[in-house]
């Protein structure tokens, strides 16, 4: 669905996406990335279950989202790709409650 | 010049639900609404169809909400079956969290007073925080107990007002979209309704504007004083289902959103947010329950509540141009089935009841 322009002469980040290693330009957005992949789907929803992927490109539609370094719900549209960064399907709902260990610092 | 039975002015959740009853009552009606410039409290709300402390110090108010939340079910159920829409009403009690042994202390009282003017018929429970912790799983440690009623329980307030919609038009009513009315002038035993470049003339006449009754209501000989009160509210990600029972200020949809609210500012027409108020709301919150500094907050909105200077609804028909009658209340979801069942069959009658004296804006008049 997507071409490649080129990825430059810049020296590519390698993240992970589920189980696969994906070789990624710099400064892309996470979701950027996995379309150029042929990734057209990364979460369902916790509704339907129905399958979703990037939409709007500029976070506005929370469509996107995935869980990256162990933090749910993060819209790819949004951040940045980064070495070693690990990137998983959102699936359903975030799982923050009353007995789930506390979250990582939100502060990174 | 369309002519109809009845003309509804306000398509919001009041104005809404009584044109859905008044089209079930086979009243050929139609719908005024201005459109997005105006404001509007039904879009914005926080979902509560709410028993607890509505009424202290006006019997009649409280028995109006009791009445409105026992057929709630039946809205919900009807409204469904007519239009397929699911408003996702539950009623599994509801809770008003205290912080601190001061809340704790001053909400007991009240609710052994409203106990006291209902003659027992209001049912609750004061819960420590040991009781309410088996009830709502995370609280955090400065809640110190709260108010448990089993008759409150909550909604989507935009699926609510879609299936009293979709239902008003399954019924064969009229809606007039991107209307609003500048003027009603009223005739022998009928009113002329101008709304945008349309007339609609109509035998009776319901004022269900929100905040613009106050200004609509003197062209046909009513007073509807209601005011701005801006209420802000904090939306997060969806998360794990944890909360069953809604509180006053935390509630989680069923879709897994955790709303939280609210505040009470008099800012007049202005429905902006402020960092400083949704800083409180979310502190509020995560005193409540601390776990939810993890969830990311995604949208955030203020709202104006349609506010009496009682805080008690305004039902009247107008004494001077008999069939024209309004309506005005700040908890349009807990009431919205009063507004669907009740009120369309005593406006299509022509009088109110009896007991809807306590309800009149005749009540503000200094004797
Ligand atoms: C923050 C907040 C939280 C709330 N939480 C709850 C809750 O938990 N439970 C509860 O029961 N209630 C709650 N409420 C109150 C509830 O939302 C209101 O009682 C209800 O929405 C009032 O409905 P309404 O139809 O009278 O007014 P609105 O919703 O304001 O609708 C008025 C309608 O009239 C139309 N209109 C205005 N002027 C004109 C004109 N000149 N011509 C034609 N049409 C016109 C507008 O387009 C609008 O659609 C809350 C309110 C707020 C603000």
């Amino acid at each position: 669905m997507f071409t490649k322009v080129g990825d430059g002469d810049r020296d590519l980040v390698k993240v992970i996406f589920e189980d696969k290693e994906i070789m990624a330009p710099p400064g892309q957005s996470v979701a950027a990335v996995l379309l150029a992949e042929g990734i057209r789907s990364c979460r369902e929803t916790p509704v339907s279950g129905e399958p979703r992927g990037p939409y709007c490109m500029m976070g506005i539609c929370f469509e996107c989202l995935v869980v990256i370094d162990g933090e749910p719900n993060q819209q790819a549209c949004m951040r940045t790709v980064r070495e070693g960064m690990l990137i998983k399907r959102q699936h359903g709902v975030a799982q923050i409650g009353p007995d789930a260990k506390a979250e990582s610092d939100p502060a990174e | 010049m369309l002519n109809c039975d009845a003309a509804v002015v306000g398509g919001g959740v009041v104005g809404a639900a009584i044109a859905y009853g008044l089209a079930e009552l086979k009243l050929d009606t139609v719908l005024i609404d201005e459109g997005d410039v105006a404001f509007r409290a039904a879009r914005g709300n926080f979902g509560l169809v709410w028993v607890q402390s509505k009424g202290i110090g006006c019997p009649p108010y409280s028995s109006l909400t009791r009445r409105s939340a026992d057929n709630w079910l039946r809205l919900a159920e009807e409204v469904k079956q007519v239009t397929g829409v699911d408003i996702a009403y539950s009623r599994p009690g509801g809770v008003h969290l205290c912080l601190g042994e001061q809340e704790f202390t001053d909400r007991a009282a009240v609710m052994k007073q409203l106990e006291a003017q209902t003659e027992g018929r209001f049912q609750y429970e004061m819960l420590d925080h040991r009781m309410l912790s088996e009830m709502l799983p995370g609280l955090g440690p400065d809640v110190t107990g709260g108010s448990y009623s089993p008759l409150d329980g909550h909604a989507n307030p935009l699926f609510l007002l879609r299936g009293l919609h979709a239902g008003f038009r399954n019924r064969a009513g009229r809606a007039l979209i991107n209307a609003p009315v500048h003027r009603i002038r009223p005739l022998a035993g009928a009113f002329d309704v101008e709304a945008g470049n349309e007339t609609v003339r109509a035998q009776k006449l319901v004022l269900a504007a929100g905040l613009a009754n106050a200004k609509l209501a003197s062209d046909v000989g009513l007073r509807v004083p209601v005011h701005p009160l801006r209420g802000q509210i904090l939306v997060s990600e969806k998360v794990r289902s944890f909360l069953r029972i809604p509180t006053l200020h935390v509630r989680q949809t069923t879709e897994g959103s955790v709303l939280m609210g609210d505040s009470h500012e008099d800012v007049g027409f202005d429905d902006g947010t402020r960092p400083d108020i949704m800083a409180e709301i979310a502190r509020r919150a995560t005193r409540a329950f601390p776990f939810l500094r993890s969830a990311r907050i995604v949208r955030a909105w203020g709202a104006l509540r349609v506010m009496t200077p009682d805080g008690i609804p305004i039902y009247d028909q107008s004494e001077s141009c008999p069939g024209a009658f309004c309506a005005a209340a700040h908890s349009g979801i807990t009431l919205a089935a009063t507004h669907a069942f009740d009120l369309p069959r005593w406006i299509a009658e022509g009088a109110l009841p009896p007991e809807f004296d306590a309800f009149s804006a005749r009540r503000f008049d200094v004797h």
